[in-house]
């Protein structure tokens, strides 16, 4: 859920929306934002699976220094998702395990 | 061409240190890792507390501005979006910056400024989505602009569990609660009294024992601890919450001073193991100097005073400023760190400053690269 109205902040200015892909979703967010922002905003907590017990994984230090929301953004995996700018088209996805690269990289 | 001064870290206490010595005129340069300066400042909406020259009731985020606002003035050189991976015994700070370059730049004098980092604390179920640090969710509803949770539970009742609290509320969460395993609240009863009139219980003597829920957080039980910090079988509750919130303290980011060899040492009063430095916060590397929370967690009014601090000791070694002024400058601000640190809290640091100090004068001589 996205705040608006806060009563010490003044609302942000307006922002360009754009779209982005999490795990086949197409989700808005707005031009500017980490990838992890715009997945709280659309109620999307799980980011990844770990490894060896397939637990779910979702943000947790918010700052770039956990690891714990690293996902795969356009082919590319371990991404950490709180500290990554949106971008329109771009495609994100769980990592399952311990992620891949795409073939040739 | 050098930097007289390389700071890393763009929060108060770096950009305090860099405005202080480019009013001077000395040659800075700031990194910092993320693509804005201002460090946590523009997580925090409450107001300062101390005096009027630490800008006392107005907000985080505003005196976040007014530096910003302030390094316009001077000449301050920013690297941005770059992280400071190691410095090197011939002063070489080594950084990269994101998706660009790598590279090396010399500093005549490097200041470490990189702040702190929130504890974690685990219990069951404490890796699912839905357990974040309470700087985290400030982060989320203050910058992201963006609810972390509707329902949360708060553990910790120090400052900040008591400020997220509130500024959860604020930004239209239900806060279920405030639990604390210590008999007693841990912040200041100011920000207490202001979650209770909302309405929020504070639950003292009290831990988390399990968080549940799948994928996600989706309640969580919490029990009555003894004096030994055991749990009393049979006092377990569950309270519904879709977020848990960590809020037990925090320990200086001192990666970097490792990783540069410094001398360290453990200290509780200050969050965890701190470079050893003295009173003008040289480090046991000449020429390397700290500020802020990674030289001892405390706040941003001490950031502030600390980044000044360097900011006149490198002027002075630089030759920019008389050792008299110098000294009369430095001097000031001994005298409002002082302040900051009195009271019941603030004597424990002051004199755990001190016993830092005595270690490294009787640590001899510097290392000298």
């Amino acid at each position: 859920m996205r705040i608006t109205g806060h009563p010490i902040l003044d609302d942000l200015p307006e922002r360009k929306k754009v779209n982005i892909t999490v795990n086949g979703k197409m989700i808005e967010a707005f031009e500017g934002e980490p990838i992890a922002a715009a997945m709280f905003a659309a109620d999307i907590k799980v980011h990844r699976t770990t490894p060896k017990y397939h637990e779910p994984r979702g943000v947790f230090c918010n700052h770039g220094r956990c690891t714990d929301c690293v996902m795969k953004v356009n082919g590319r995996p371990h991404v950490r998702t709180c500290v990554t700018k949106v971008q329109d088209g771009m495609v994100v996805e769980s990592i399952e395990g311990i992620g891949q690269w795409e073939k040739g990289e | 061409m050098n930097n007289q001064l390389v700071i890393i870290g763009a929060g108060p206490a770096g950009l305090s240190a860099a405005i202080e010595a480019a009013r001077y005129g000395v040659k800075v340069l700031v990194i910092d890792e993320n693509d804005k300066p201002g460090g946590q400042l523009f997580l925090q909406t409450h107001k300062f507390f101390g005096s009027r020259h630490h800008m006392a009731g107005v907000r985080g985020f505003q005196i976040g501005e007014n530096i910003l606002k302030q390094t316009e003035n001077y000449n301050v050189e920013f690297l941005l979006n770059t992280v400071v991976w190691g410095i090197y015994p011939d002063r070489r700070v080594a950084f990269a910056e994101e998706g660009k370059k790598k590279g090396f730049v010399f500093g005549e004098n490097i200041l470490i400024a990189t702040g702190a980092l929130e504890k974690a604390f685990n219990f069951k179920g404490w890796t699912k989505p839905g357990v974040m640090g309470a700087g985290a969710a400030q982060y989320m509803m203050h910058v992201n602009r963006v609810l972390p949770g509707k329902k949360v539970l708060m553990v910790g009742s120090g400052n900040v569990g008591l400020i997220v609290s509130y500024q959860l509320v604020q930004a239209g969460s239900e806060v279920v609660g405030v639990i604390d395993s210590l008999p007693k609240i841990g912040g200041y009863q100011v920000h207490a009294g202001k979650i209770r009139r909302l309405g929020v219980p504070i639950i003292t003597s009290h831990s988390i024992v399990e968080a549940f829920g799948f994928p996600c957080v989706e309640s969580a039980v919490i029990a009555r601890v003894d004096d030994r910090g055991k749990i009393v079988p049979g006092s377990e509750m569950e309270v519904v919450c879709d977020l848990i919130c960590l809020a037990v303290g925090l320990r200086p980011f001192n990666e970097l001073c490792w990783a540069t060899d410094l001398e360290m040492r453990y200290s509780k009063e200050f969050g965890g193991f701190v470079p050893i430095h003295n009173e003008e916060l040289e480090t046991t590397h000449e020429g390397v100097y700290l500020a802020g929370d990674v030289s001892g967690t405390e706040e941003a009014s001490t950031a502030m005073e600390e980044g000044r601090l360097v900011g006149v000791v490198v002027a002075e070694k630089m030759k920019l400023i008389e050792k008299r002024r110098a000294g009369e400058l430095k001097k000031e601000v001994y005298e409002r760190l002082r302040s900051l640190r009195s009271g019941t809290f603030g004597e424990k640091r002051a004199r755990e400053k001190e016993d830092i100090f005595r270690d490294f004068a009787s640590r001899g001589t510097q290392c000298i690269f």
